[in-house]
């Protein structure tokens, strides 16, 4: 399979008090159109990932919504598979190249999110969870806490590997001028700070956060460029109480699994990598769900350094949802454009060397949706 | 020049401590007074309320200032907590006060700065020629959703400033305001209690109007912030003053004589101006305070103040420092809190 990536924007992440979702698409989707050299009319869909605007806002119908404002009347969808949704777009997007319907079509990711309290907040993203852990008064903190604490047990992982992914990223959004917090933050800081759901604190979770990203995607693949060769996606139970495992997220092994036999590479052969880092725990799962390093190694793997920058796998070099932010709808594509920038050079400080390929892995909820994409240039 | 000839504070006697609220609420005790930078508030008892304060803090300013109250000829209380919503406040306290029947009146709301936008407004009386002093005060028994973290803050305090022209011991150089149609905290008429927004009472509301009307202010009257003795903001934590002092060029040692919010919470209208009183309690002539308030919905008030000679046979005279009231404390529980809620919604 082979899709090329021909235009890239990215809005800057935080708590943008000025810019409305309808801002941020603009930006994102125009600045992706630009990028692809490519006239807007020759956009024939859009596709659009956002999670909570509608609950929060009441503001369905995003497709229409978002092609509209950039003046594009072809077909247009919104996308929803709660922190997935971005990399289910792309994944949908590429299905209608693929089946010859498009020949080019752009993604737009986006959330808006601090319009609207910390409670409102938290009860919407449970939207993303199982009708009996809402009842239970579960949030996600806790439930990823839960997988924290069962990895903890069950393979010696310490507070000091949790926090190590944290110092890790902060680092690396340090280098991106777009990242909410592009400033590092030391041990004895993550360590002392509030806890939210044991053993998590304020440090271990990604915050609130407004952005969106947008890429044009195109069936016309000659030439040199930026491919999307593997996309492929999994599902697990929503409830967290009846996967297989607390410690493992089966969805991402299956999704990496297929994604990579697409691409035809192994996970040996991956040089850049953006994964779900919603908190610190889930970059360690990550790390050994998609094959990096074994089962329960994890926290010792992302210790060791090897995944931070100038280490032999720069893993989130964007900062990661901890450190350039999270606005859920936008962080899926958020990572196609990270990992595509990193393959076409452009990222200066932050640039890995030689990156020829590169990997993704959206997750929603805890692992009941995963996303895993190829790219290669 | 018109400038401040008396002043007085009143801050209640009873002590709570953020622990001890977030405790009553079963919530994590430990970090909370070490990130808002509060160790405890002042809390009113059930038969004070905005009013009564006023009349404390008024009789304080009259008696160090040797004031005849018949001579005040206008008064304004700024508060968020009248307790009528149509009956003014300032006749009660003027009646309370005995300043006979030629005055004139109003009370203000504007969060908090009502108070400090009294003095604003009275000083016209003054410099019109209209009255020999005028009395601006600023007072609140400040209201905040139980289990909301506002509780942890909000407290009560009343703050009085007699203005006129002879006498003075400190001149108002000069004054500015910055004000936009900013809706971070409010409370619908009706409401029991106020609403915010959050993480958007800081960077688009506190700082905006904040720093707008304090650059603006120091622009005005070509000064910077190495010019001054003092700074005092408008204190809702500790953590917004200085960092608003900071991105001014306000030293820590400038902003902590008249930085109370550690000792007493924020009395929502009578915050900044208790600040002031503070730092005029112990000033040296001739010392230059800068002082900018903050009210949501939103504006700042920001002065330019010079103490004169007469403030130090002034001070001499003043009983009821405001450090002095700090230190007469008195620890309560959560218990006083539920009362006071109950009386104050008459539930």
């Amino acid at each position: 399979m082979k899709i090329k990536i021909i235009g890239c924007g990215l809005t800057k992440f935080g708590e943008l008090w000025d810019k409305s979702l309808f801002d941020l698409s603009y930006e994102a989707g125009t600045e992706a159109i630009k990028d692809s050299s490519i006239d807007k009319n020759k956009i024939e869909a859009v596709f659009v990932s956002n999670m909570i605007y509608g609950k929060l806002s009441n503001q369905d119908h995003l497709g229409a919504v978002v092609a509209s404002l950039l003046g594009i009347h072809g077909a247009s969808f919104r996308i929803e598979g709660a922190c997935a949704s971005g990399g289910l777009a792309i994944h949908l997007a590429i299905q209608s190249l693929l089946a010859g319907t498009y020949k080019n079509v752009l993604v737009v990711g986006v959330e808006k999110m601090t319009d609207a309290t910390s409670t409102e907040i938290s009860g919407a993203l449970m939207g993303a969870g199982s009708e009996d852990e809402r009842r239970a008064g579960l949030t996600f903190p806790a439930l990823y806490a839960l997988m924290a604490k069962a990895h903890m047990q069950k393979y010696g992982t310490t507070r000091k590997h949790l926090t190590a992914v944290s110092i890790k990223n902060h680092f690396h959004a340090s280098l991106n001028e777009r990242a909410q917090f592009p400033f590092e933050v030391t041990e004895e800081k993550i360590l002392g700070s509030a806890c939210i759901s044991d053993p998590l604190t304020l440090f271990d979770a990604s915050p609130i956060t407004d952005g969106a990203g947008a890429v044009v995607l195109s069936s016309e693949t000659d030439g040199h460029g930026v491919f999307i060769t593997g996309s492929a996606v999994a599902t697990d139970t929503v409830d967290l109480a009846a996967r297989e495992s607390l410690t493992e997220l089966a969805a991402t092994r299956e999704a990496s699994r297929k994604a990579l036999n697409m691409a035809g590479v192994e996970i040996k052969d991956i040089k850049v990598a953006e994964v779900h880092d919603c908190f610190t725990i889930a970059e360690i799962l990550a790390m050994e769900d998609l094959g990096f390093c074994k089962k329960g190694d994890g926290g010792r793997f992302v210790a060791k350094g090897i995944t931070k920058l100038g280490g032999k796998l720069p893993i989130n070099t964007s900062g990661g949802l901890k450190a350039c932010g999270h606005p859920v709808g936008a962080t899926g594509v958020k990572q196609i454009v990270e990992i595509a920038n990193q393959l076409r050079g452009r990222l200066g400080k932050r640039q890995v060397k030689d990156a020829n390929v590169g990997l993704t892995q959206n997750v929603g909820g805890t692992g009941a949706t995963v996303v895993v994409h190829i790219l290669q240039s | 020049m018109i400038g401040i000839v008396s002043y007085g504070a009143y801050i209640p006697r009873f002590r709570i401590k953020p622990s001890q609220i977030a405790h009553a609420w079963g919530r994590e005790a430990s970090e909370v007074e070490k990130s808002l930078g509060v160790f405890e508030k002042a809390v009113a008892s059930y038969d004070e309320d905005a009013i009564t304060l006023s009349v404390e803090a008024s009789q304080n300013a009259l008696s160090s200032g040797k004031i005849d109250p018949k001579q005040i000829g206008a008064i304004a209380i700024g508060s968020e907590s009248h307790p009528y919503a149509v009956k003014p406040s300032s006749t009660t306290v003027a009646g309370i006060l005995e300043m006979g029947t030629d005055y004139f009146a109003v009370d203000l709301e504007f969060a908090c700065k009502a108070g400090t936008a009294g003095i604003q407004l009275l000083s016209g009386f003054v410099s019109q020629g209209k009255a020999k002093y005028v009395l601006a005060i600023g007072s609140d028994v400040a209201q905040s959703k139980p289990s909301d973290v506002l509780e942890y803050t909000a407290s009560s305090a009343s703050a009085a400033f007699i203005l006129g022209k002879d006498r003075v011991i400190a001149n108002i150089i000069d004054f500015t305001s910055y004000s936009s149609d900013t809706p971070d905290f409010w409370r619908r008429d009706t409401e029991k209690f106020p609403s915010h927004g959050g993480r958007f009472t800081g960077s688009p509301a506190y700082f905006a109007h904040t720093l707008g009307a304090s650059q603006r202010m120091l622009k005005k009257v070509k000064m910077r912030a190495s010019d001054f003795d003092f700074a005092v903001f408008h204190m809702p934590n500790a953590k917004f003053p200085k960092e608003a002092a900071k991105k001014l060029g306000f030293t820590p040692s400038q902003l902590a004589p008249g930085l109370v919010v550690p000792y007493i919470g924020n009395p929502y209208s009578a915050s900044s101006m208790i600040g002031l009183a503070s730092v005029l309690d112990f000033a040296k002539p001739k010392d230059k305070i800068f002082v900018c308030s903050y009210g949501s919905g939103a504006g700042s008030d920001a002065f330019v103040i010079e103490t004169t000679n007469l403030i130090s046979s002034y001070q001499k005279r003043v009983k009821n420092t405001v450090a002095k009231q700090i230190k007469d404390k008195e620890y309560i529980d959560y218990s006083l809190i539920a009362r006071n809620i109950l009386t104050r919604y008459r539930i």
